[in-house]
Order: C-alpha cells, then structure tokens, then sequence
C-alpha cells in the first residue's frame, strides 16, 4: 500500500514537474507547481512527518504560491512565445541533455549515501519532537534565520518605501 | 469489517448533512435577515418557504451552463470544483461527540480524529483561496479578475491573526487534536464556570476569541468583509460569469466554509460538546425543554393564525406535534451520552452561524484599503501581543 501510494505520487511530482517547465503561461505553471508542493507533502506524510506535510502545505502552497499567483495575476502576464524550432539546435543540445543527465546520475549513485535507511513512516517528527529538536539542538541555525528573514523584511520595506 | 461499514455509512451521513444544512443556512440567512429588515423573507415555497432551497436547487441544475468565449476552459471548470472539494473536506477533522460504542466498534459522530487536526484544517484553508483566484482570474473578466485579487489579497493578509489567534489557544490546551482539545476542555471552575479556553484560567482567550471570529469573516468572504464580490463596484466580482451548477459550487462552498469555521471556533474557544452549565443543575434538560416549548408555541399560534396564511393552520400543528413527539428522545438513557453533547456543539455552532448572518443584517461592507490597513496595522500586532502574553502567563504558571 505504502509502496503504491508512494509510486503513484511520485509520478504526480515528476509529472507536474515537468508541465511546470513544457507550460508557456505563467499561471499554468505556478499551478503545476502546487500539484509538486501537495504531492511532495503527501511523500512527507508516508515518511511520517506529518507536521512537515501540514507545514509544506500551508506556508509553500498556501501562502507562497498564492503571492507568486497573485502577482502573475496582478501583472496579467499572458503566454510566453515559443522560440522557433531549429534542427540544428536540437540535434547540439540533446546529446548534451542527456550526457548531464548521465553525470548527474553517476554523481548521485556514487556520493549519496543508500536508502536502506529511509522506511515508509520510520520517522516521527510530530510537532513536539519537531519544537524540541529547534529549542535544544538547532537552537543557533533557528535564531540566525529568525535573524536573516528578519533582515530579508526589513529590506524589503526600505526598499518599498522609496516607491511610496 | 464492521469498522469500514461504519465509516462508509458516516461518510454518507455526514456528506449529506452537510449538504443540506448548506442549503438550508440559504434559509435561514434570507429568513433572518428579512426579519431583520420587517420584510417575510421566501414565503411561496412550502410553508414559510421550507422547499425554497429545493426549488432554488432544481432552478440551478436546469439553468445552461455557460463558457465564456474568452474564458481558459479548463482553469474556469476546474475553479468550482476547487472551491467546494477542499470547502467539504474539511469537515472531515471536526468531532462533534465524544466517543460511545456502537456494533462493538468504539466511534463518535465526526469522521476522522487527526494528531495534527488544526494543521490540516489551516492547511485546507490556505488552499481554499486557489479556487476563487483561478476562478476569477479564468472568467476573463476584469470585474472577476478585480474580485479574485482582492480576494487573494484578503485571505493572505488575514491568515496571519487567524492562525496566531488559534495559536494562543493550543498554548493553553498543549494538544493539536481536535478531540483532545474538547477533551482538556470539560469540567468547571467554583461548580458553575466552565473550562472552555475562552474562559481558561491562567491565560482567558476572550481577545482571541474575537480576533479568531474577525478574520473569521474576512476568510469566508463575508460582510462586512466582502470585497470581491462587492456588487456595489464589481457586479458580482469572481463568480460574475459563472452560470448553473458551476455557480451553485461556489455558493455551496462559502456555506460550507461559514459551517466548519464556526464548529472549528466552537472547539477552540467554545468548548465543543460540554455543556454551559453542569449537568448536577440540569443543563441535560436543556433540548428536552426547547423543543417542547418550541412545539407548544407553534401549536398556539396555529389555534390563532391570521386569515391571511390558511395554510399555517394545518403546517404549525403537524412541525409543533412533530418536535413534542422529537423532545423526550433526549431523555432516554441509552441515547443520552450521544445526544446531548451532539445538542450543545450543534447549538454552540449554531450560535455562531446566526451572528455570522446578523452581522451581514447589520454591518456596511469596509472599503479596500480601510480592510488591508486594518490587519496589518491592527488584528496583526494585537494577535501578536496576545500570543505573546498568553506563552508568558503559561510558563510563568508552570
């Protein structure tokens, strides 16, 4: 059942990944984009960080991806025009395609470590083991981002104010 | 196997309850608010117009279903179906009673029972809005694309005080279970206060309460918070070129979404399914008592209806024998544990569902720029503030 729900939506993320990048409008893609956040939750979900799933959820799909979409929206950005179809070009790049592909997939077997260790809901980062795991043994990298996207606001409002 | 029958047989019940009180807070939002403004509200349809949302649902389904020209096909059919698929689910997460044995499988009336219960419900929330941006945004209309960026906008901005007003609360109750919640809500302080976070004693939630309700209206898209589908300005703002079922969906939605925040306000703050008072001075008596009286009085006014509405005198009797026949059915022992508590959280809910409609009846809408400025200048730092001093009245108590 785990290995199903697994395959299935790994294949939904790999599936909308890819219209994400073949879409020529905005929009279709900021959506395509959505399906990869919900299903990437649903794997997070099957490891067992449910907190994670929820989190992946409302901040990325719920928030996030409402602003990239507003934006689009606000821009009223239409289709992007397909660049005209050379043969020449093609037959250049998809050898190099695929030879990238290849490094990237030595590259991966060879460095990362095995899965053996990755099981269907072996972990259990509920929230409470999640919150312990910050305040005691990450407390310093929490604050120092607490810090950075506090800069990153403060910026973002200098920034803002000279349009004003 | 009798576990999976049962849960099949809740999905359906609970689905169609749902559905119908959907159609039926039409009802009863148009009843109270032509009685707010001395008009009869739907009359025609069935007695005090019972059937209208029957008629309104026939009327929908047979009305033709436009695309528009210009519209992106798939975006606006995909919209509708958004908007009410993820209205409904949420549902799924509220418990409504607490559990009790039935067939020999231990249950309660509410389907699921989540450990990260108001995570998903946050979650559904947040992607509630995709529904009415694509929607306006697909219609290809620019009072619908004004609609939906306001809308989009709206529910951002006001997410914030949502989820850090539901925040204090958990302090208190230390639990994202929304069983659990109910749970470490029961009993009362000196015999007669009860434990309800809204009035917990370290830290009372009074303020959240309130923060929780307005974003509350802000995130259903209704008065005074309804700026995309302001008529005034924008016609009907997202759903403007949405014709027949597709509409209807969206309608549904919003219902659907009003319902589940109010039971979500009820088991944070309200205390779900215990009582306001204990049951040692008779708050058991309470639906027993209410429904006898509701009965007695409709019989009465059949004995006097006026000339003018022949039917009331044959519909007040049978709707006022048919709730003094339904009133003891809350004193029998063996269905006492299920329906009283059922009973409060539907009242306490309820509750809730009619000031959602008195509102309406009584607020002018906000402008755009007063709404923005008023969270982020005001709900956002006010949330701030009593989160921050719930989380320190906590720890300094222990």
């Amino acid at each position: 059942m785990d290995v199903v729900l697994f395959l299935v939506f790994a294949a939904i993320a790999v599936g909308c990944a890819l219209n994400l990048v073949l879409q020529t409008h905005p929009i279709s893609s900021a959506l395509s984009l959505i399906g990869v956040m919900g299903s990437l939750a649903v794997l997070y979900l099957l490891l067992g960080g449910e907190f994670l799933a929820a989190v992946q959820l409302i901040v990325y799909a719920g928030a996030i991806m409402v602003l990239f979409v507003f934006v689009i929206m606000l821009l009223n950005a239409g289709s992007e025009k397909r660049p005209s179809k050379k043969v020449l070009r093609t037959a250049v790049a998809l050898p190099l395609l695929f030879t990238l592909a290849g490094v990237a997939a030595y590259i991966m077997a060879t460095q990362v470590p095995r899965t053996e260790a990755v099981r269907f809901g072996g972990f259990t980062a509920g929230p409470y083991e999640v919150g312990r795991a910050l305040f005691t043994t990450w407390l310093l990298p929490f604050e120092v981002t607490s810090i950075l996207i506090l800069i990153a606001i403060l910026g973002a409002v200098v920034l803002a104010r000279k349009e004003i | 196997m009798n576990f999976y029958l049962l849960t099949l047989l809740k999905m359906a019940l609970t689905a169609f309850v749902l559905l119908t009180c959907c159609a039926y807070a039409v009802w009863v939002e148009r009843k109270v608010l032509a009685h707010i403004q001395l008009r009869p509200g739907p009359y025609r349809v069935g007695p005090h117009g019972l059937l209208q949302p029957l008629a309104d649902l026939i009327k929908l389904l047979t009305k033709e279903g436009i695309v528009p020209s210009y519209a992106n096909p798939f975006f606006y059919l995909l919209a509708p179906w958004l908007a009410v698929t993820l209205a409904l689910s949420a549902i799924v997460v509220i418990p409504f009673t607490p559990e009790f044995e039935l067939f020999g499988v231990r249950t309660a009336i509410g389907l699921t029972d989540l450990n990260i219960g108001i995570l998903f419900l946050l979650a559904l929330s947040s992607l509630g809005v995709y529904g009415i941006a694509i929607g306006g945004w697909a219609s290809n209309n620019k009072y619908s694309l004004m609609g939906s960026l306001r809308s989009s906008a709206q529910m951002v901005s006001y997410e914030l005080p949502l989820a850090m007003a539901i925040a204090s609360p958990l302090l208190l109750v230390n639990t994202l279970n929304l069983r659990q919640i109910v749970e470490q809500q029961g009993g009362f302080y000196f015999g007669f206060l009860p434990k309800w976070t809204i009035f917990a004693m370290p830290a009372p939630q009074i303020l959240a309460f309130l923060i929780f309700l307005i974003a509350a209206f802000a995130e259903t898209n209704r008065v005074p918070f309804d700026l995309p589908e302001a008529e005034s300005e924008l016609v009907a703002g997202f759903h403007t070129e949405y014709s027949s079922m597709m509409f209807a969906s969206f309608f549904m939605a919003e219902y659907a979404n009003i319902i589940t925040i109010c039971c979500v306000a009820t088991v944070l703050f309200l205390g779900g399914w215990h009582p306001l008072w204990p049951a040692q001075y008779g708050s058991d008596f309470v639906p027993t008592v209410l429904l006898a009286a509701a009965g007695l009085i409709l019989l009465y006014h059949a004995a006097q209806a006026a000339r003018g509405r022949r039917w009331d005198r044959f519909t007040f009797p049978v709707f006022g024998v048919l709730l003094l026949a339904l009133s003891p059915v809350f004193l029998v022992p063996m269905l006492k544990p299920v329906l009283i508590p059922f009973f409060w959280f539907v009242a306490k809910a309820g509750f809730l569902v009619f000031v959602f409609i008195w509102i309406r009846g009584t607020l002018p809408r906000f402008r755009y720029d007063q709404l923005m400025r008023f969270a982020w200048t005001f709900m956002f730092p006010l949330a701030l503030a009593n989160l921050l001093a719930t989380g320190l009245i906590v720890a300094l108590a222990g």
